[in-house]
């Protein structure tokens, strides 16, 4: 303690107390809200699912936007005929159900078991056709080709995903998600069932073989390691300009400082007086 | 100096061979003894003088192994994402620099942020110049090159990150397409004899190439030599010291001093460039896949320099009016001529402007304090404020998404902002520019706070102010006040004449002009704190004739005055006598 009594007026004194501040409430923030947690993948299976259960759990989960028959109200959009493949990639990314109105609905700690989520998929099913849930071998990428990929993934993904599906805005608040979090599953239900913003990219527009090379591009480009050192979070060059003028400039500015420091007189000064 | 060094014999005769040939021991005695100011901002021309070296040397290295063409190849190398892909033969060539070339992809990446970080030095170092007045008289030409150089290294930077022809620098390349066209009547023709025919065509890039490489870097090195030599025969500018006048210039000896600084400054400019590089990953073209004209990636920024184009480019409506048969697309043409043209045009008239403003017609050598410069300093802040809108509204979608804010909100707060921020930048900058006149005239009159507090034997309790420190007090001192105009008299007198020179829409202006630049804080008249013994014994007639203004514009107690008395003007140095440098 008198360690730090005895420094206390140390010129490094108040960036040492605003560092370790930044620190204990970086960690305190980390702690409350949980250090980057992403969501589990799970396989997809076609378990046997069941409608009665599901439509209980839409009863009590769903009902009060979309209607007791799913046929939709002022909130929410019928679900009839949306099909399973819609259920499970709103659920299981947390999305739905919804916590609030809002431009869109982002990515969010899901609170069903996966079962759940395939009982309630099924209720919806049934109701009328829609798009299914793909099955392991449809979002497989064994044999997919990351090149055909990267140029289907640039031509339909990266106006709104970016370059490397670090995400971007759209317009009146509605954003693009990044795409670190998804699993080829709900990629390939995103793309057949166009949530949100999204355009529905059919089996007509990307075959599910184009399907396949674009989740393994997705899956390649976020696993690669960064070459060229930090990635700077893949957001193009917005954050080097950052860099350079923070990180470039700042150091070097202090180095100028201390090139050009003189031996400060005050303390001489103050003994004159 | 120099005679007290032992000269080894080898050295010696070395010298004298050179020296009976040549003739060039004078020069360098010269040379050696030339007299540096020590400010750590002084450096900062010298970042964009060693990064463009740098530039330099790994762009030597880049064109070893980079092929500036268009032509078509398929792309069998080692990043296997894109293996089998058709791509330029620009874009297969930076790919192999960056993973199959020894070292490439350091050297790449070193020569990216060198030219972000020259960029970046240009920027700051006329921050320096302007807000300090180092452009005043002599120097307006040297100011005037900078500006060019500034204009030729965003050209120079656009060209070198449209050359690997991926899809960010293709998008970049569009757009830069789109303004040529956007150029009335010629634009068309200009972006077509550029681009060789139609959009990205397959001259563009061997152009841009020999742009980049040859004749834009031969014209900076051709102007950064004119700018140093200019800089050597007009001598350095120097911050307000003791002692230091405009006619005797402080600092330290080229040799040994300077030349130690600025060489360890050479390492430490390649020292940050290669930590730089070595950990932070600039223009992965890699991920950023071939250019296509067909896709456009979100995100998609140019280099920070280029980024108020961009914004005001994102900025502007979609305006486009038809003129006698002409389309004018208002929309690309006024985002690229009206920012840039009102900065750098603005800032290549403002010498004259604010000598006519001012009258000041006199050398300086001596800095100016920003603060004692309240409407040049404003006027910066305001342009650094309308820079700095257009420049964030550049990457609007990024701060949109990053900051959760609606993406038309960004644009509009924007819209907003560029047009209000500068005009209350202004006003807020004067006034806490008059307002620390007005403490370092406090400073001068009763000295620094001791906290200290004594009682008198009346009871009475005080306290007790340290007169500030003699090289202090110079510095305080060195501020000069303008010119009252028209010189000589009243702009308009008792009988409501109006002076010859104050008549007339220019001269009205002038008037005007003028009032702004008197708003300024005098300073106390000399007090008896010491004050007299900074001129004795020093012999500097300028210290003399410092005070001597001292003393008469201490006369006036309020601003409003100084325009009806016509001795409250500036100190202005012999026109006769020759900047005179000695050493410290």
């Amino acid at each position: 303690m008198s360690w730090i009594i005895a420094r206390r007026r140390h010129p490094a004194a108040g960036y040492a107390a605003i560092a370790g501040l930044l620190v204990v409430v970086a960690v305190g923030y980390g702690a409350l809200t949980g250090f980057g947690s992403g969501a589990s993948a799970s396989a997809p299976a076609q378990n046997a699912t069941d409608i009665a259960q599901g439509r209980s759990l839409f009863l009590d989960n769903c009902s009060s936007c979309h209607g007791l028959e799913a046929q939709g109200t002022p909130q929410a959009p019928s679900l009839i005929g949306a099909g399973a493949a819609a259920v499970d990639f709103q659920m299981s990314t947390g999305r739905m159900p919804a916590k609030e109105q809002g431009p869109q609905n982002d990515r969010k700690p899901v609170t069903f078991t996966q079962q759940q989520i395939y009982d309630i998929a099924g209720y919806i099913a049934s109701l009328a056709p829609g798009p299914q849930i793909p099955s392991a071998s449809e979002v497989s990428t064994a044999g997919a080709d990351a090149a055909l990929g990267s140029q289907l993934f640039s031509t339909n993904c990266t106006q709104c995903h970016g370059f490397a599906g670090a995400g971007g805005a759209l317009t009146y608040g509605k954003d693009a998600p990044p795409l670190t979090a998804s699993t080829p599953t709900q990629i390939y239900e995103a793309m057949l069932t166009g949530p949100e913003a999204m355009p529905v990219f059919g089996d007509g527009t990307l075959t599910p073989s184009d399907k396949r090379d674009i989740i393994a591009y997705i899956t390649q480009t976020r696993g690669e390691t960064n070459p060229g050192g930090f990635s700077l979070g893949r957001t193009g060059p917005v954050t080097e300009g950052l860099v350079i003028w923070l990180g470039g400039l700042g150091f070097l500015v202090l180095i100028a400082m201390w090139i050009t420091a003189k031996r400060r007189d005050t303390r001489v000064d103050l003994d004159e007086s | 100096m120099s005679d007290d060094v032992h000269v080894p014999g080898a050295l010696r005769g070395l010298g004298n061979w050179v020296d009976e040939r040549f003739g060039g021991a004078g020069y360098v005695r010269t040379l050696m003894k030339k007299v540096f100011p020590d400010h750590w901002s002084f450096f900062l021309g010298e970042i964009a003088l060693y990064s463009f070296v740098i530039l330099l040397l790994t762009g030597t290295f880049l064109s070893l192994f980079f092929v500036p063409s268009m032509n078509d190849v398929v792309y069998h190398g080692s990043y296997i994402k894109l293996n089998g892909l058709r791509m330029s033969e620009a874009y297969a060539s930076t790919l192999r620099i960056s993973f199959d070339v020894r070292g490439g992809l350091l050297i790449r990446q070193i020569h990216h942020w060198a030219a972000d970080i020259f960029m970046v030095a240009i920027t700051v170092h006329m921050l320096r110049i302007f807000f300090t007045g180092a452009y005043r008289k002599p120097r307006e030409v040297n100011w005037l090159i900078g500006i060019i150089l500034f204009s030729l290294g965003l050209i120079e930077g656009l060209f070198g990150y449209s050359l690997p022809d991926d899809q960010l620098s293709g998008a970049g390349l569009r757009i830069f397409e789109g303004v040529l066209q956007g150029i009335p009547i010629v634009g068309t023709y200009l972006a077509y004899f550029l681009f060789g025919g139609g959009f990205p065509g397959n001259d563009i890039v061997p152009r841009m190439y020999i742009i980049h490489v040859l004749l834009i870097p031969g014209l900076i090195l051709a102007l950064v030599t004119a700018h140093l030599l200019i800089m050597f025969h007009q001598k350095h500018t120097a911050m307000p010291a003791k002692d230091q006048t405009d006619t005797h210039e402080l600092g330290q000896p080229f040799f040994p001093y300077f030349i130690a600084k600025t060489t360890a400054w050479l390492f430490f400019v390649f020292a940050a460039l290669a930590i730089l590089a070595t950990f932070a990953q600039i223009n992965p073209i890699w991920q950023y896949g071939p250019y296509t004209p067909l896709a456009i990636s979100s995100a998609s920024q140019p280099d920070w320099y280029m980024g108020i184009l961009e914004g005001a480019l994102r900025m502007m409506p979609a305006w486009e009016i038809n003129f006698l048969g002409h389309t004018l697309s208002l929309s690309v043409l006024i985002p690229f001529a009206l920012p840039l043209g009102i900065i750098l045009g603005g800032a290549a008239f403002w010498p004259w402007f604010e000598k006519w403003a001012t009258g000041d017609n006199s050398e300086h050598h001596v800095l100016d304090r920003p603060r004692n410069a309240a409407v040049r300093t404003s006027i910066g802040i305001a342009v650094v404020v309308f820079y700095g809108v257009l420049w964030a509204e550049g990457a609007n979608d990024v701060i949109a998404n990053k900051l959760q804010i609606p993406l038309y909100t960004v644009t509009w707060i924007s819209r907003v902002l560029v047009i209000v921020g500068p005009i209350l930048a202004y006003f807020a900058t004067k006034r806490i520019c008059i307002g620390l006149q007005r403490k370092d005239a406090e400073l001068l009159e009763h000295g620094l706070e001791t906290g200290i507090i004594v009682q008198r034997p009346n009871g009475e309790f005080e306290e007790i102010h340290r007169p500030v420190s003699e090289e202090a007090r110079a510095v305080l001192e060195a501020k000069k006040v303008p010119l009252a105009l028209p010189v000589g008299a009243a702009a308009v007198d008792e009988n409501g004449v109006s002076a010859p020179q104050a008549r007339g829409l220019m001269g009205k202006m002038r008037v005007r002009a003028n009032q702004a630049f008197l708003e300024t804080i005098p300073l106390p008249a000399g007090d008896g704190h010491g004050h007299g013994n900074g001129h004795e014994g020093n012999g500097h007639g300028e210290v003399e004739g410092g005070g001597q203004e001292h003393a008469a514009v201490g006369a006036s107690t309020a601003p409003a005055e100084l325009d009806r008395l016509p001795d409250a003007q500036p100190q202005r140095p012999d026109p006769g006598a020759a900047g005179d440098e000695s050493e410290s």
